[in-house]
């Protein structure tokens, strides 16, 4: 090794330790604890060696219910919040006057902490003996009648958390999409309108595939942060989620360390170790598709 | 196609914090351009040639006045029913299309009975490919193309779709010194070959001579001169176009008349018949310099600069504005590089006088 490559390790090595104790070796932890069965923290014994934990936690009904749960959230909120988003900041970009208030307003939930944002849902949304709240009094408007959206049906509990959980991720896709449509170069619309091309045709053809790496860096990270979700539905549903049925991944592998039912460390382990080869898989298909469709 | 522009004035609102003044990037021009040729729009940076240009294509409306091509009023139509074909200064070729892709765009935002059947475009494209020489390039994206290259893709592009007009915003600006000699020469048979009436937007006043029909003069949105490349040098209008056309550039002096006879310094050097005595700038062309033992002219000399062809006699003379006068005599000539100084006779046809007050042109 010459002293260039030394010097080389020597510069590395804060981030290289840093990213060993607290990444790597956690990382390394967490199989090993999915593996021993019926770990105690307390006493650090266990029983033996297996994939019993595995076993035990495809064939809970929480973590079934959980696993469902996540997947419907994810499945709706990323494209349609992409969408949205989408929606907006080409019609942000696209009108001048009052454009940097419009940018602050929709920005706001991005900076509001997610429990007050929860409160103001669960107002909203719910209804009390006292009062049917008032999205219900809108839909009694129409004739419709009050639905309990955060103790009532599943489809009504699972609707207000998308919404929920759309509105809170739009500021941030909204920011980094209105910052990608200004960085396209103008003369390429200035291009087009000498060539009268029409609007759509336009946004299609020019803008998409101009920012389509943009798009792409979104629903990756979109995906890796629904699957990740749990203080949403807890600012919702309250703590007990298994109770409500509204559970995730995440919120699972929390109950299994922390909650009433909890203390299983091995079980919280396997489940981590499961969501984490889900989002992997995901992520890995998106960016083989990204690969096919994104070329600039 | 004829161009015709009347009277033709864009102001902008001005921006600045302290200078709310509107600013006129072009102001009140009036000119004529001939079907079939190749203009040139010429003027150092920000004298309005770039906004005569989008006026013309119809991305920036004008304050005041009006376009025509041939009899046709423009002046309020949108760009993609003006018939202009339009190449930007970076080529703005779409990077995520290929080549065909790119050249097949304009065709296909066509609608109703001008919208060609899919194989006519193709059969366009591929024509228009083969005038601008890049059909072996069709399947490439513009980044694996070089600038040449891009150029033409953005010319064949401009021209797909049959245009009256073609207008080229500083086509050789991105491109290397040996690229720029070829890739004007390409535009200029281009241009013969279609036939169709092409303004282009240059500072580069030797793009501009070599290979335009006609060159208009431009300064702070004013139209200075127009006319052919050599009647332009041989007849300037002003001190402005006299000192920015030619390389190397004219030499200027501070001059008098009196009684028929220019005086640069205290030597008479030229008669200048019928001119009244006056204060007045003197332009002379590098090649308008005779070196003669007895010449009326005498200048300190600073060095030889030998070309081959010709040499270069770099002297300095006190009443001279620049910082030295350079000319340019033929190589056969001895020179007494060892002398102080050198004397000159001029060539009359290589002077130009100009009003001191307002640089105007003096004829005599």
């Amino acid at each position: 090794m010459n002293t260039n490559n030394k010097k080389a390790w020597l510069y590395l090595l804060p981030a290289t330790l840093f990213l060993a104790f607290f990444l790597v070796y956690p990382l390394i932890d967490v199989f090993i604890y999915s593996v021993e069965e019926g770990y105690n923290f307390a006493s650090q014994t266990y029983f033996g060696t297996g994939l019993y934990n595995f076993s035990y936690v495809l064939h809970d009904p929480f973590f079934l219910q959980a696993v469902k749960n996540t997947f419907i959230l994810v499945i709706i909120t990323v494209p349609v919040s992409t969408g949205l988003a989408l929606l907006i900041s080409a019609g942000l970009s696209s009108i001048r006057p009052l454009r940097d208030l419009f940018q602050t307003i929709y920005f706001l939930p991005y900076v509001t902490n997610t429990l007050a944002v929860g409160l103001v849902f669960m107002i909203l949304f719910q209804k009390t003996e006292y009062t049917d709240g008032l999205v219900n009094l809108i839909l009694g408007w129409f004739g419709r009648g009050p639905v309990d959206f955060i103790d009532g049906p599943y489809w009504a509990k699972m609707f207000v958390l998308c919404f929920y959980t759309i509105w809170i991720v739009m500021p941030f896709k909204i920011l980094v999409l209105t910052s990608a449509l200004s960085s396209v170069n103008p003369d390429y619309y200035r291009a087009a309108r000498v060539d009268g091309t029409p609007r759509l045709r336009v946004f299609t053809k020019i803008t998409l595939p101009m920012i389509s790496p943009m798009i792409f860096y979104l629903v990756i990270t979109g995906f890796i942060g629904a699957f990740k979700a749990y203080s949403d539905a807890v600012a919702l549903f309250g703590t007990d989620l298994n109770a409500a049925g509204m559970n995730t991944i995440v919120g699972y592998v929390y109950d299994m360390l922390y909650g009433d039912s909890g203390g299983y460390p091995s079980y919280a382990s396997a489940a981590a170790v499961i969501l984490f080869a889900i989002v992997l898989t995901i992520t890995c298909v998106n960016l083989l598709a990204s690969r096919k469709k994104v070329r600039i | 196609m004829k161009i015709v522009l009347e009277n033709l004035t864009k102001t902008f609102p001005g921006r600045g914090k302290k200078d709310r003044n509107d600013v006129t990037a072009v102001d009140h021009i009036s000119c004529e351009i001939p079907d079939g040729e190749l203009i040139a729009l010429l003027g150092p940076s920000g004298c309005g040639k770039s906004t005569t240009l989008n006026l013309l294509c119809g991305l920036e409306k004008p304050t005041a006045g009006s376009i025509y091509f041939g009899e046709e009023n423009i002046t309020e139509l949108p760009p993609e029913l003006r018939g202009v074909g339009m190449v930007f200064q970076n080529y703005a070729l779409y990077p995520h299309m290929t080549v065909k892709q790119n050249i097949l765009f304009p065709l296909e935002n066509l609608k109703g009975k001008d919208r060609p059947s899919k194989e006519e475009m193709v059969n366009r494209a591929m024509e228009t490919a083969r005038l601008v020489q890049i059909e072996e390039l069709m399947d490439r994206k513009p980044k694996e193309l070089s600038g040449g290259q891009q150029q033409r893709v953005a010319i064949a592009r401009a021209l797909v779709k049959m245009p009256r007009v073609l207008l080229l915003d500083e086509p050789l600006s991105n491109l290397d010194a040996r690229l720029r000699l070829q890739t004007r020469e390409e535009i200029r048979k281009i241009q013969k070959k279609t036939g169709i009436t092409t303004v282009f937007v240059t500072h580069d006043q030797d793009e501009a001579m070599s290979i335009s029909d006609r060159i208009a003069v431009m300064r702070s949105g004013v139209l200075m001169q127009i006319g052919k490349p050599q009647e332009v040098y041989d007849n300037p209008a002003s001190l402005f176009v006299a000192k920015f056309l030619g390389t190397p550039p004219i030499n200027v002096f501070e001059g008098n008349v009196r009684g028929g006879m220019l005086y640069i310094g205290d030597e008479a050097v030229l008669s200048t018949e019928g001119v009244p005595d006056q204060e007045v700038f003197v332009g002379i062309r590098p090649e308008g310099f005779i070196l003669k033992e007895d010449g009326p002219l005498t200048c300190q000399l600073e060095r030889v600069e030998i070309m081959g062809r010709d040499i270069s006699i770099i002297s300095s003379h006190k009443a001279c504005a620049g910082q030295n006068i350079r000319s340019i005599i033929n190589a056969e000539t001895k020179v007494d590089t060892a002398s102080p100084s050198v004397r000159f006779a001029l060539k009359p046809g290589k002077v130009f006088l100009f009003r001191k007050e307002t640089e105007e042109r003096i004829v005599f």
